[in-house]
């Protein structure tokens, strides 16, 4: 079994209020020179078989059309095994 | 890439300039530059083509529009009309109240959880902007077959989105609609409607008057969001050329906006502003332009103190950025240090951005440089107006002739028992708590009545009882079939859904929904539906105040059914007296008001029975409206009904089983004399609602519908727990509920 | 004398008015605390009521905790005074440990708005005194993250301790484990609960009852007669 790692974030131009919200109250909570703070999702899959060349292309479909949408965000897939 | 300056633009007049990719005709740029006297900068063009887009400028839509204007009935009650952010009216005992009722559709469908919670934030700033704290919303929302595969895509997140953005504001969501048709596949509509209330005093309008004053930017940072989303994403038709020609989707920040909302009612409490405009579509460029207009003087704006979340913006981009929960005040300069304290404490950053000047110009200036020189009026209310043709198609007739009540009917009682069934089933009749449960309805604190009931009812004071009713009401197959008529019977249903409460209908606000503009059908289905609202308003005497236009729904040639939904606000002097539609108490009478024809035009049972549209839709008496809405008002005035409920689409055995299911009841009814049993049940005859009426007043209420010419005809009594009609069948209640709360689940969840 | 009951709000409060206003009809005083400020202005008890303040961003009631008011709220708590955490209140006082456990995203999803059925399983708190064990009381909820979760052997101490104030009847609307709706401090002092008993004062709004009342009628009685 091999762990593929999907990591999506909001797109740079697309705000974020979350992140924002958080980068607000760091000095407040004593936490300086934090200049940004984007929030993203991170999916852990775990593979049945190997995680060949096919195997990824589908995990990028599948993020592409699901697990991110990609009018918004942007995907990354990792393998970690 | 150097500044296009004023200077500069003056220097090279044959430098190109890409008007047409901006969406502006070649008349329209030749009149720019006749305007300026040069060719615009990069700043003015796009400020220009934004403001002049379909969306901003209703160049397609005013000359029609106008008519609300010229044939808005006679009221003391308007105390701010058409042109403002919203309309004012006044509910007494010193109150004012500012309504308004907007269209998302477009955004909804490229990302539906986004587009819809920027509708909410969209409408509540524009009742904010008025000076008047937003009490409620609601949300009439049109989607394509319930049971196609994108309405699972874009419903659930439409709804999401209504529910993330206002239940994080504290808004009570009151009302609103849930309807399907494949016509709106691809287009749905997502319309949203904010109330606000203040008192008179508190009326703040969108101008910047007084030299020296200065102007302040306040809010969410600006950023790419949205950059030229009103000139293209609004106004021109959406077509599947993939995700690379889609604009930047605005994501909305509800918190902000809470926090906007907050420290601007605490401005507002201690008189800090002289003129205040929300930032919608077009950003700053309309802000701006739009506050410069409406006073006297001029503006100078230095662009380059905007606040950016993302600092490669070129000020050609912060003009058009659409960045949500942002707001513009004019302030006195010796106001400006409170004003900047209020909103430091609530966490808003805020820019002195520019100040109100002598002259008669807006003026922008980046980095020192000047890119911006206009007469303000020019690019904000001298847009161009087009007198576009319209014709009536050649389908009208062909539609109109395919009358409905050809249509075979139910065989026998069995038969029409299993179409009550099939009715009260079916998605359009459905019960829509699926949705509306997603939206925090006691938030507030001050809610009388919510959906499913007529019309929303919230208190907007705890010591006098006084409160606002709230109905928004389309039928877009009505309208199709005779546009002018679907149009009054979208007016009338509001009307009556506001009575039926026991609140008193004042004023108007309105979304006009249709297709492509371009299309000589689609413009004659426009017209005529103003035309048809313009003359209902006047015949009812409740103005239309405000509202919105949106077109280009549409698909390639197909566009949707015309689509104008009206809302309707009344006033009830005490929430103490609001009827509900539960039937609440056994051996109580029902009591049917109104008649009922052999309309079946347009109506549910055609739809859901034989798929069928054609024929003509219900007949319309607004005089019939007006009195049948004086009855409603009265008898909960005075205490002689308990229960009340328009018949609409579904007709009788709709609006039975609803109040039936919402009181725990049954209810055992005859068919009157003259009537079969499947016009009884299915008819969609206007003007008319059912009551329940305590034994004890059956007599006194009588008497008054007597007394006033309407017509009244006992129909059954609120007993057991069945919906039983005598001779032809009865359908326990256990029955009923399953299929009417069934369905949406069954489609969605 | 009057009960003064503050009522806190932070940035993202939605019903910090509403719960005023029902602290008047119990027959208190209502007094308005900043979040900003330390300063209690001497109230009996505090309210920290509903809403989704700092928008929920990061986790429901997480940036709020770190407020200064909730330092001096942490203190007179533990002290003894009549603390109530309604739906985000609750979560704030989970998130500063004033209560156990913490609260997740529902399991159906979506936000809920709806009538909710509550069985009261203690009287023996400062919130629930007029109030009968085993009583059946209906009051809004509306909430996304108001699934209840703390460990096995937290929930086991807070039924063995009858720490369980509110559970769940006929539906459990957010997948809360045990059907908690509502849980108490070992003192019975702090109570938080996810459903909203300011919203169920008046007979005409909301719901139409005033099964929230007693709420704030019995720490009015606690401090009176204190």
């Amino acid at each position: 079994m091999a762990r593929v790692v999907v990591d999506v974030m909001l797109k740079p131009e697309i705000l974020d209020p979350q992140g924002q919200a958080v980068q607000r109250a760091l000095p407040r909570l004593g936490f300086a020179g934090i200049s940004d703070v984007r929030q993203g999702k991170r999916f852990e899959l775990e593979v049945e078989g190997p995680v060949d060349d096919a195997a990824l292309a589908r995990i990028r479909e599948m993020a592409e059309t699901f697990l991110a949408n990609t009018v918004i965000e942007d995907f990354d897939v990792k393998v970690e095994s | 890439m150097t500044l296009d300056t004023v200077k500069h633009a003056a220097e090279t007049p044959e430098s190109g300039q890409p008007w047409k990719e901006l969406g502006l005709k070649e008349d329209e740029y030749a009149r720019i530059r006749e305007i300026l006297g040069r060719r615009p900068t990069g700043a003015e063009l796009a400020m220009y083509s934004v403001m002049w887009s379909e969306h901003c400028s209703y160049k397609s839509s005013k000359v029609h529009l106008k008519q609300f204007g010229e044939k808005a009935p006679q009221t003391d009650a308007l105390l701010v009309g058409i042109g403002e952010n919203a309309g004012v009216v006044d509910v007494g005992q010193g109150y004012a109240v500012t309504f308004k009722i907007e269209s998302h559709n477009h955004p909804s469908y490229i990302e539906p959880y986004q587009g819809a919670a920027t509708g909410v934030g969209g409408i509540v700033r524009d009742i904010l902007a008025m000076g008047a704290r937003p009490v409620a919303v609601m949300d009439p929302l049109r989607f394509g077959a319930a049971d196609h595969p994108d309405t699972k895509r874009v419903l659930p997140g439409v709804v999401a989105g209504v529910g993330g953005y206002g239940n994080c504001l504290g808004l009570p969501n009151i009302g609103g609609e849930v309807v399907f048709d494949p016509c709106y596949q691809g287009n749905p509509l997502v319309n949203a409607l904010c109330v606000g209330v203040m008192k008179h005093e508190d009326i703040h309008l969108a101008q910047a008057s007084g030299a020296g004053n200065k102007v302040i930017l306040y809010g969410a940072r600006t950023g790419g969001d949205g950059i030229g989303g009103v000139s293209v994403l609004a106004s021109e038709t959406f077509d599947s050329t993939g995700p690379s020609r889609r604009p930047a989707v605005q994501v909305g920040d509800p918190f902000q906006e809470k926090l906007l909302i907050e420290c601007t009612l605490e401005i507002f409490r201690e008189q800090l502003v002289a003129g205040i405009q929300d930032l919608g579509g077009a950003g700053l460029s309309c802000a701006t332009s739009e506050l410069a207009s409406a006073g006297s003087g001029g503006m100078r704006v230095e662009l380059d103190t905007v606040p950016l979340r993302d600092a490669t913006l070129s000020p050609e981009e912060i003009l058009m950025s659409e960045s949500q929960e942002r707001m513009c005040a004019i302030v006195e300069p010796d106001k400006v240090d409170r004003f900047l304290e209020i909103c430091e404490k609530w966490d808003v950053i805020a820019t002195v951005i520019g100040e109100v000047t002598e002259g008669s110009r807006l003026e922008i200036f980046w980095h020192g440089e000047q890119i911006v020189d206009v007469p303000p009026r020019s690019v904000a209310h001298e847009g161009p107006t087009y007198h576009r043709p319209y014709a009536r198609p050649d389908w009208q007739d062909t539609l109109q002739a395919d009358d409905a009540g050809r249509l075979p009917r139910p065989a026998d009682s069995a038969e029409l028992r299993a179409q009550v069934l099939t009715l009260v089933g079916s998605p359009n009749q459905a019960s829509k708590s699926w949705v509306t449960d997603q939206y925090d309805r006691f938030v507030q604190g001050n809610t009388v009545l919510a959906q499913p009931e007529d019309s929303g009812v919230v208190r907007i004071d705890a010591d006098t009882d006084l409160g606002v009713a709230l109905a928004t009401d389309g039928n877009g197959r009505y309208a199709k079939l005779d546009p002018y008529t679907g149009a009054q019977l979208a007016l009338a249903e509001a009307y009556r859904n506001v009575a039926a409460t026991g609140a008193k209908p004042l004023a108007v606000s309105d979304c006009l929904n249709f297709g492509s503009p371009e299309d000589p059908a689609v413009m004659w289905q426009f017209a005529e539906a103003t035309r048809g609202l313009a003359d209902g308003c006047l015949a009812l005497g409740t103005p239309v105040t405000g509202g919105n236009v949106s077109l280009y729904n549409q698909t390639g040639d197909a566009a949707i059914h015309p689509t104008p939904v009206v809302a309707v606000l009344g006033v009830i002097d005490d929430v103490n007296r609001r009827t509900p539609m539960a039937f609440g108490e056994q051996g109580q009478l029902i009591l049917l008001l109104g008649e009922t024809r052999e309309e079946f035009g347009g109506s549910a049972w055609s739809q859901v029975v034989h798929d069928h549209l054609g024929g003509m839709p219900p007949a319309v008496d607004l005089e019939r409206e007006k009195l049948l809405a004086e009855i409603l008002i009265s008898g909960s005035r005075d205490g002689m009904i308990d229960a009340a409920h328009d018949l609409s689409d579904g007709g009788l055995i709709q609006a039975v089983t609803e109040s039936c299911l919402r009181g725990g009841h049954g209810a055992r009814l005859v068919v009157p004399d003259g009537l079969d049993a499947f016009t009884f049940l299915f008819s969609e005859s206007a003007g008319r609602a059912i009551v329940a009426v305590p034994r004890s007043e059956e007599l006194r209420f009588t008497d008054m519908c007597g007394a006033r010419g309407l017509p009244v005809t006992r129909i059954g009594v609120i007993d057991g727990d069945a919906v039983e009609v005598q001779g032809e069948f009865a359908i326990p209640l256990a029955e009923l509920g399953a299929v009417h709360e069934g369905t949406i689940p069954g489609l969605l969840a | 004398m009057t009960a003064r009951i503050g009522v806190v709000t932070f940035p993202g409060t939605l019903d910090d008015r509403d719960t005023q206003r029902a602290i008047g009809i119990a027959g208190a005083e209502a007094v308005p605390l900043w979040h900003r400020d330390k300063d209690l202005k001497q109230v009996d008890a505090v309210v920290l009521p509903g809403g989704f303040s700092y928008g929920d961003y990061l986790r429901a009631g997480a940036i709020s905790r770190f407020s200064p008011v909730m330092g001096s709220i942490v203190e007179q708590a533990n002290a003894g005074m009549p603390v109530l955490g309604i739906c985000n209140g609750f979560q704030v006082l989970c998130e500063a440990h004033l209560l156990p456990g913490a609260m997740l995203r529902n399991t159906g999803l979506h936000f809920v708005c709806r009538d909710q059925k509550l069985r009261v399983e203690t009287a023996a708190t400062a919130w629930t005194a007029d109030y009968a064990a085993g009583e059946e009381i209906s009051i809004p909820l509306k909430n996304i993250d108001g699934r209840y979760t703390a460990d096995e052997r937290t929930l086991d101490d807070l039924e063995a301790e009858g720490r369980v104030v509110f559970r769940y009847r006929d539906v459990n609307p957010n997948g809360s484990l045990r059907d908690i709706a509502g849980i108490s401090n070992a003192a019975g002092n702090v109570v938080g609960l996810m459903p909203h008993p300011e919203h169920a004062v008046e007979p005409l709004i909301g719901t139409g009852r005033t099964d929230g009342l007693a709420f704030f009628t019995s720490v009015i009685k606690k401090l009176v007669s204190a």
